[in-house]
């Protein structure tokens, strides 16, 4: 299929464009034909794909786990209830591990940003070819299937974990304590001159970039970590039209790069999860 | 990388996925699990509590089992000992009657024995006094001898 394309960078370049619909430069609304004019609609523009495949894959998540939550019986528990009983207690486990506060929100929290991130991940395995093919038989012009390969996806769960973050560290220790916590180390001093004028701009300073790290590397991971899987699939999906000896083995190594995705797709989902679970517990703890 | 509204529809629907997931999916499959969980310790317990009431069942029925075959000893014994007296006086009243029966017998044998020699002295004395008739008929006058004839029959 590389073939249709101009050049190989061609190529690259359309697999790795969202479908974004906003407003052009000369005011007209409609869809983004490459990256630059994307980047011209500004902020105010949507990545329909992004959406609707990451909307899609949270409902059809929540669709199966209702379904299951619904029938849940005390007795033997059968197929889809298994499933889902083993997830949520895989679920639960780690948020007692890491988690030693009361807080209802957060193993279901937890649940969603893991199921719901290996749900976008797994798209990833889905050949990359077939799903923007199809789409462009339906005339739509760009289709990226894995909504974690786009920052706005990763990044916008990952501020809305950070804003649970603020909420509780505020909640839990007031903003005196949150600040103080922010302020007063890892510096700390008894001397009144020492301690406000010089340690605290340190402190916070240090503090600082310790708290915004949380969101900016927490979304960072997984968009750098499933875009560069997303990457090779699509170096490799250059191989098949290179003769049929090159497809043959891109063929092989897609195979294998998928069977070693799966690992991916689970661990980053994993990670993604435990760190939520981690900063919200480090949100709750009261350092003194 | 390029931000734009997405972010924003992003974190809105992702809020929206975590209270539907804390609010429908959560409580539900975790009550079932804790339900379960606790029915299952409780049917361990009850089975426990089975286990145990059937050792102590079967303690009581052996020792049950023991006291009847001791109290059916006894009535057996009891039985025995209330047979052999039976016997026994069966025996002794058997023993009673016949020597009752003996002693009758002996009575009645007496007795026909003292009225067979009553009328066999009576017929001797008859006979004696009717040979003495005969002799003396003639010297013997039975009115003035009458005494002595009555004498002599009483004597025989």
């Amino acid at each position: 299929m590389a073939t249709e394309y101009a050049s190989s960078g061609e190529y690259i370049k359309h697999h790795l464009q969202n479908l974004t619909y906003g407003q052009h430069a000369d005011g007209t609304w409609g869809i983004a034909h490459g990256a630059a004019e994307a980047k011209a609609m500004g902020f105010w523009a949507i990545n329909v794909d992004s959406m609707l495949f990451s909307i899609g894959l949270g409902v059809l998540f929540l669709f199966f786990f209702r379904l299951a939550a619904k029938k849940a019986t005390t007795g033997v528990p059968a197929g889809l209830q298994n499933f889902v009983e083993w997830i949520v207690e895989f679920i639960d486990h780690s948020v007692r591990g890491s988690f030693s506060y009361k807080n209802a929100m957060v193993a279901p929290l937890a649940l969603t940003v893991f199921i719901w991130v290996f749900l976008m991940n797994a798209m990833d395995l889905i050949p990359v070819d077939w799903l923007p093919y199809a789409a462009s038989m339906a005339g739509v012009p760009y289709l990226k299937v894995v909504p974690s390969t786009d920052p706005n996806v990763t990044f916008g769960m990952s501020l809305s974990i950070f804003f649970l973050v603020l909420f509780y560290s505020v909640k839990m220790k007031g903003s005196g304590g949150f600040f103080a916590e922010l302020a007063f180390q890892p510096f700390q001093a008894k001397n009144p001159i020492l301690k406000y004028l010089v340690f605290m701009p340190i402190n916070l300073l240090l503090e600082g970039v310790g708290l915004i790290a949380k969101p900016i590397s927490l979304a960072l991971r997984l968009f750098g970590n499933m875009y560069a899987g997303e990457m090779i699939f699509i170096l490799i999906a250059l191989m098949f039209g290179g003769g049929w000896i090159l497809a043959v083995f891109g063929g092989t190594l897609q195979w294998a790069w998928a069977v070693f995705h799966i690992l991916i797709i689970t661990l980053q989902a994993f990670i993604f999860m435990t760190l939520t679970i981690v900063y919200l517990d480090m949100a709750h703890a009261e350092h003194h | 990388m390029n931000f734009n509204a997405t972010l924003i529809g992003q974190s809105i629907t992702f809020i929206l996925f975590v209270w539907f997931c804390m609010k429908y999916v959560w409580p539900p499959i975790m009550n079932a699990l804790e339900t379960r969980k606790k029915q299952i310790a409780d049917g361990l317990a009850a089975g426990d509590r089975g286990k145990h009431e059937l050792e102590l069942a079967a303690k009581k029925a052996s020792e049950n089992l023991r006291e009847a075959k001791s109290q059916a000893g006894e009535v057996i014994a009891q039985a025995e000992k209330r047979a052999a007296q039976i016997v026994d006086e069966a025996k002794s009243a058997a023993k009673e009657e016949g020597d009752r029966q003996i002693a009758a017998a002996q009575a009645t044998i007496d007795q026909e024995a003292n009225r067979a020699r009553e009328g066999l002295r009576e017929q001797v004395a008859a006979l004696a006094v009717a040979g003495a008739e005969k002799i003396l008929r003639r010297e013997v006058n039975a009115q003035t001898h009458a005494d002595l004839l009555g004498q002599l029959k009483a004597e025989l």
